[in-house]
């Protein structure tokens, strides 16, 4: 049961760890995406869009490009997300949290529009979207995995793209905090007209690092669906879980190193309710606020401590425009 | 002088912030704008029906328009809109990020419904009313409360702290509508009351929705004159714009924060009474419907001015009935106003950057 | 200086330099020139251009015409980097440094070094640099976490990481203790000794004195001259700084029905940092006179005002005679809206117009009513006796607007500047504290308000009046107090004291003779 679990937590924490690692490098170049659920959707139904038509145009299934085509058409629908926030708010200096939200509706609308209509759209015969097949692919865990008992089970048998969490969120905690660009990327974040200054390009660092966050959080939404959900698209199934990426970038205090842990607990307090005894259903839904109450209180608590090392990024939410002292 | 002829490489032009536009241009580049997003939108329309887009437009048009009952149905949109818009503008206003609308809609709904279905065979009609419009206020103010006195007092960040409390309280909307389901377990409270009618507000003239709007056209001019004319407005004026002038005349900025919000909050507890008890008579996680996020687009589209705010709402819930029209009409799903409604809302923000800056070309001055 | 000249050519030479900022012309053809090993001081009063001089050479700004040669090489610096790649660093006033991040880090901040990103060997480095010149730093402490002094430490050691040979200091002192003060001579003088040129913005008389080997002086934009440390004195100096006597035309009447109205006693403010910004300061402010307050800018003037006024939370006492009965008010400790429940009527021209003052965003009648808006039990605004009186500022101090609607920050300098000292005025004050009122604007506004002033002064307001123009500080006020770092150097006499004398106690020389009706001449 404890094993069940915690495989269940982690493959909760997937979708959530991507989606933060993704907000964290946005946040620290000083753009607040309230975009992200919205990012999130987009990813998923751009997976969803390029392995249905690759299913429906492809004689048989090459197991490289099942994965390789909605992993590419997920990437470049988030990127376009985060084309549209950037050239919005970085560029035209338009508000941070309107563009966000609106991205927000916007991405969920595409998701939704799409995964409802695709079939129609193509003009396709199939009843609806099924992607087992390529789902197949993208659930493909070791083949060993099975035989190591409880080890295997806990550590080894996941897909590819949970294993990518794991590797992108630490290589983004030592880009953060080993190298020259994550030393310029959180300046940019912190005091812009200081990194403008010392001669950081900080509009490039915004664009880049926004993006790049959009591209990994959008692989949050693939994973969901293509693996958790085995390639089964339904409306609003992503539910609510961009908006917890995002508290848990608050929880993570902006580190993507700290944020794998904090989506595993998030992950288990997402579905703890399940593994309650004797809990009805209006309990569990009681238990599924506990993400968002541990969020505030962790956010009260370093504001009243005035933690430095917990704050967001000094400029975080405001635009930069270098005439303006 | 003359001998400064060094090749200088300036750049060709930059962005200046303009001191001034005259209000009729404004509007003109806004007007262009949407006019440019319209059409963009029947191009992506066209796109993915094959349809002729001046098709696309009257369907937009007859859906939201067609017939009496849709003219009623996107009053009734654009009254529920515009009251919750509202209810978030004075805390914009000072500077205050209230993401938390949804929640606080919510818990004021949430506190209409548990009145009806608790004292609605115990309490006179009137007086449950009552009960009912006194709790939902507490409530909605009493959810806008806590982030505000965080931020009063500690700074907490008020936009990462009032996004939790929506889902808070979409949680405690899921808790309680599975404690008081009809029937037992199927997670949904159904109508509430559906043959005692207890605790439904009044129909006015036969017409279902006619009080909700005139409520929220209370509440509308009520803020436009609080905004406007009121010593507290003046005062959301100054700490919005500057807290340094607000010290230097003796505002206390702690009051105010606070004060606002519970302002802010108890509207949002009576937009979820109107939605509670004057529409759906029921209650469900979806009862807001995102118009908590929605209205923070009209607020601000309308520069939080409380007039111009019917006419932002108006074109929000017209686009959003139109395109939902489109999508039955064309067997698209119903998701499509909310891409129409993003790519117009995202050329309208841009739209901003012209008015509010303005592009000058370097002249060679010779000395 | 025995290595003073390297083959004879200046390290840094500047000719003809001019720089206007559209009405102004803050350098008027302005030529100095620095040698390697060799500390060189800018002395001039406030606006007299040294900072603007010096952002030209830094990269900051673009000079509208005149050449500038390093190492006798014409060159063009367009930006810091320019800058640069001529080894020149400058150390503004405000550290552009990044709060959360090591010393190293902000160090190291933008630099693109090929080769692989170490921190543990730009550390070494960095302590390396420190050790040569003495500085003492922690190479891994957070900014935040350091003092003023710290920080500027960490400011001149960037400058120095990426190669600089010419180092420019703005006002390095202005922010430091008397012994930080110390240790940074010793820094510089040891940088000097290793050939680097270094140029010092300053106005403090002593600090060139004892630390420099040249001085250039400038008066109001314009080159003054320059002269070697040895061959010259304090007196000199001031001489050379302040200029000639210009006689302006603003009447001064004589004090009528002078009694004390506000008594400021041992007056003492720390900042967050813990710097004293106040240190003990006492005087009176007489009802029907002009009392000036002289000083070199940050000298405590904005937080001595503020304090008085309620806004910041100083120690000792503030206590204000009553014009009417003979009851005397305590106002230290007490909130704008306490002291004006008081009955005590203070009117508050501060430095900020906008942003303080008034608010931008608003137009004139709700600036007007900014001090007024809550008279009345009323929920409701009055906006009749604002509008009245809006219409009549605009016509008796002739703003030029196109409404009384128009938005504050749509208005011309002077413009905002009238609707904020005609709102104060109008309140009919008791006391009237203005701050710079006449920065920014031309001469024609300027004497509108020197006669508005003069005006309140005959009605039998106590005025105190914080200037930077010396001519016009002895012309308009009645009496002046000078203060230098937090502290009163002196209150003197406006009618019979100079501006030499004036300067030589706004550069921290207390001047013990309490006389002040002879000149030290």
């Amino acid at each position: 049961m404890w094993i069940d679990f915690l495989r269940r937590a982690f493959m909760q924490a997937i979708p959530l760890l991507f989606g933060s690692t993704g907000e964290i490098i946005t946040e620290k170049s000083g753009n607040l995406n309230l975009g992200i659920p919205g990012v999130m959707y987009a990813g998923g139904i751009g997976g969803v869009i390029g392995a249905f038509l690759y299913e429906q145009n492809a004689a048989s299934i090459n197991p490289f490009l099942a994965i390789l085509i909605p992993l590419l058409c997920s990437l470049a629908l988030s990127l376009l997300m985060g084309l549209i926030y950037c050239f919005l708010t970085v560029t035209l200096n338009a508000n941070q949290n309107v563009t966000g939200l609106v991205l927000t509706t916007f991405g969920v609308g595409i998701g939704n529009f799409f995964g409802g209509s695709l079939v129609k759209l193509v003009g396709s015969d199939v009843p609806s979207i099924n992607l087992n097949a390529t789902s197949n692919y993208f659930r493909a865990t070791l083949p060993f995995a099975d035989k190591l008992g409880w080890f295997g089970q806990l550590f080894l048998s996941y897909s590819f793209l949970a294993y990518l969490a794991i590797v992108i969120a630490i290589v983004m905690a030592v880009i953060l905090k080993k190298t020259r660009v994550g030393l310029h990327l959180r300046a940019v974040g912190e005091n812009p007209a200081t990194a403008d200054a010392a001669g950081i390009k900080v509009e490039k660092y915004k664009y880049l690092s926004t993006c790049a966050g959009s591209m990994i959080a959008g692989l949050g939404g693939l994973y969901y669906v293509m693996d958790y959900a085995n390639g089964v698209w339904s409306n609003d199934g992503f539910g609510d879980r961009g908006w917890l990426a995002i508290a848990l970038v608050i929880f993570a205090m902006w580190k993507p190193n700290f944020a794998i842990a904090g989506s595993i607990l998030f992950g288990g307090l997402y579905i703890i309710h399940n593994y309650i005894p004797n809990l009805d259903v209006s309990g569990q839904e009681l238990f599924k606020m506990v993400p968002y109450v541990v969020t505030i209180l962790f956010l009260i608590f370093t504001s009243i401590g005035k933690s430095r090392e917990a704050q967001p990024p000094a400029s975080l939410g405001l635009s930069y425009f270098r005439e303006e002292r | 002088m003359a001998q400064n002829e060094q090749k200088v490489k300036e750049p060709l032009f930059h962005i200046a912030k303009r001191s001034s536009i005259v209000w009729w241009k404004a509007w003109l580049i806004r007007l262009a704008v949407i006019l440019v997003a319209l059409m963009i939108s029947g191009l992506v329309s066209f796109l993915l029906t094959k349809e002729n887009p001046l098709e696309i437009y009257s369907v937009i048009i007859s859906g939201a328009f067609g017939t009496e009952r849709r003219i009623w149905n996107l009053m009734q949109n654009l009254a529920m809109l515009l009251c919750i818009s509202i209810a978030i503008t004075p805390a914009f206003k000072m500077r205050f990020w209230n993401i938390g609308a949804e929640g606080q809609v919510l818990v004021g709904g949430l506190a209409s419904a548990l009145c009806m279905i608790l004292f609605g065979d115990k309490l006179s009609n009137p007086l449950l009313i009552l009960v009912m419009v006194i709790t939902s206020i507490l409530a909605g103010a009493i959810w806008a409360l806590i982030p505000a006195i965080f931020r009063a007092r500690w700074n907490t960040n008020e936009t990462l702290f009032t996004l939790m409390m929506n889902y808070i309280a979409i949680q405690l909307v899921a808790f309680f509508t599975y404690k008081f389901s009809v029937p037992k377990g199927s997670g949904q409270v159904g109508i509430i009351n559906r043959t005692t009618k207890a605790g439904w507000l009044p129909v006015l003239g036969n017409q279902e929705y006619l009080l909700n709007i005139l409520i929220v056209l209370i509440v509308t001019i009520g803020m436009f004159v609080y905004l406007k004319f009121s010593k507290h407005g003046y005062e959301i004026t100054v700490v919005g714009e500057s807290q340094n002038t607000a010290r230097y005349i003796g505002i206390s900025v702690k009051k105010v924060i606070i004060r606002t919000m519970l302002i802010s909050g108890a509207l949002c507890g009576i937009a979820g009474l109107l939605l509670v008890a004057g529409t759906d008579h029921t209650i469900s996680r979806d009862t807001v419907a995102g118009r908590g996020f929605t209205a923070i687009m009209v607020s601000w589209l309308a520069k939080f001015d409380p007039i111009f705010m019917i006419l932002t709402a108006f074109l929000v819930a017209f686009l959003d009935k139109g395109a939902a029209e489109v999508s039955t009409q064309f067997g698209l799903n119903r998701s499509f106003s909310d891409i129409i409604m993003g790519i117009i809302i995202f050329f309208i923000i841009g739209s901003e950057f012209f008015i509010q800056y303005t592009v000058k070309f370097r002249r060679k001055e010779e000395a | 200086m025995d290595n003073a000249h390297k083959g004879g050519v200046p390290a840094l030479q500047l000719q003809n330099i001019s720089k206007r900022f559209g009405e102004v012309l803050a350098n008027d053809h302005v030529s100095m020139s620095v040698d390697h090993g060799e500390i060189m001081s800018i002395l001039g009063e406030n606006g007299s251009g040294k900072t603007t001089l010096m952002n030209m050479i830094a990269g900051i700004y673009f000079p509208d015409s005149g050449k500038i040669f390093a190492d006798g090489n014409e060159v063009v610096i367009r930006s810091p980097k320019d800058a640069f790649k001529y080894r020149i660093g400058m150390i503004h006033q405000h550290f552009k440094l990044v709060d959360v991040f090591t010393a190293t880090e902000n160090i190291i901040l933008g630099l693109e070094d090929n080769g692989k990103y170490n921190v543990k060997q730009c550390e070494e480095r960095v302590k390396e640099i420190a050790g040569q010149y003495g500085f003492e730093i922690d190479p891994s402490r957070k900014i935040y976490e350091m003092s003023v002094s710290e920080k500027q430490t960490v400011e001149i050691i960037k400058v120095l990481y990426r190669g600089a040979d010419i180092l420019i200091l703005d006002e390095p002192t202005a922010v430091l203790t008397p012994q930080e003060i110390e240790k940074l001579f010793a820094v510089l003088r040891r940088m000097r000794d290793d050939g680097k040129a270094i140029i010092i913005i300053t106005h403090k008389l002593n600090e060139v004195m004892s630390l420099s080997d040249r001085v250039t002086v400038l008066c109001k934009g314009k080159y003054v001259g320059t002269v070697k440390t040895s061959e010259t004195d304090e007196a000199k100096l001031t001489e050379m700084m302040v200029g000639k006597k210009i006689s302006l035309d603003i009447e001064r009447t004589e004090p009528k029905n002078v009694v004390p109205r506000l008594n400021v006693k041992d007056l003492s403010l720390c900042s967050h940092e813990g710097t004293e910004i106040l240190k003990g300061i006492s005087f009176t402010a007489n009802a029907g006179e002009i009392l000036g307050i002289a000083g070199i800018a940050g000298s405590g003037q904005r937080e001595l005002l503020e304090s008085i006024a309620g806004l910041l939370k100083a120690e000792g006492r503030i206590d204000f005679m009553s014009p009417g009965s003979k009851k005397t008010e305590s106002l230290i400790g007490k909130t704008p809206r306490q002291i004006r429940n008081l009955g005590v009527k203070f009117s508050f021209v501060p430095e900020d117009r906008i942003g303080m003052g008034l608010v931008g965003n608003m137009d004139i009648v709700d600036n007007v009513m900014l001090r007024s808006y809550n008279n009345g039990s009323s929920l409701f605004l009055n906006r009749k006796e604002p509008r009245s009186m809006t219409d009549r500022l605009i016509s008796e101090l002739e703003i030029a607007t196109p409404s009384p609607k128009t938005l504050v920050r749509r208005l011309s300098g002077g413009n905002v500047q009238k609707v904020l000292v005609g709102r104060e005025i109008a309140a009919d004050p008791t006391v009237l504290m203005v701050a710079y009122p006449v920065r920014g604007l031309d001469i024609n506004s300027s004497f509108a308000i020197y006669h508005l002033l003069n005006q309140q002064k005959k009605n039998g307001v106590a005025v105190i009046f914080v200037g930077e123009d010396l001519d016009v500080l002895l012309a308009l006020s009645d009496r002046i107090m000078v203060i230098s770092s937090g502290k009163v150097t002196g209150i003197v006499d406006a009618r019979t004291s100079t501006k030499e004398q004036i300067g030589l106690l706004m550069t921290g020389n207390a001047h013990e003779k309490e006389d002040s009706s002879h000149g030290a001449k």
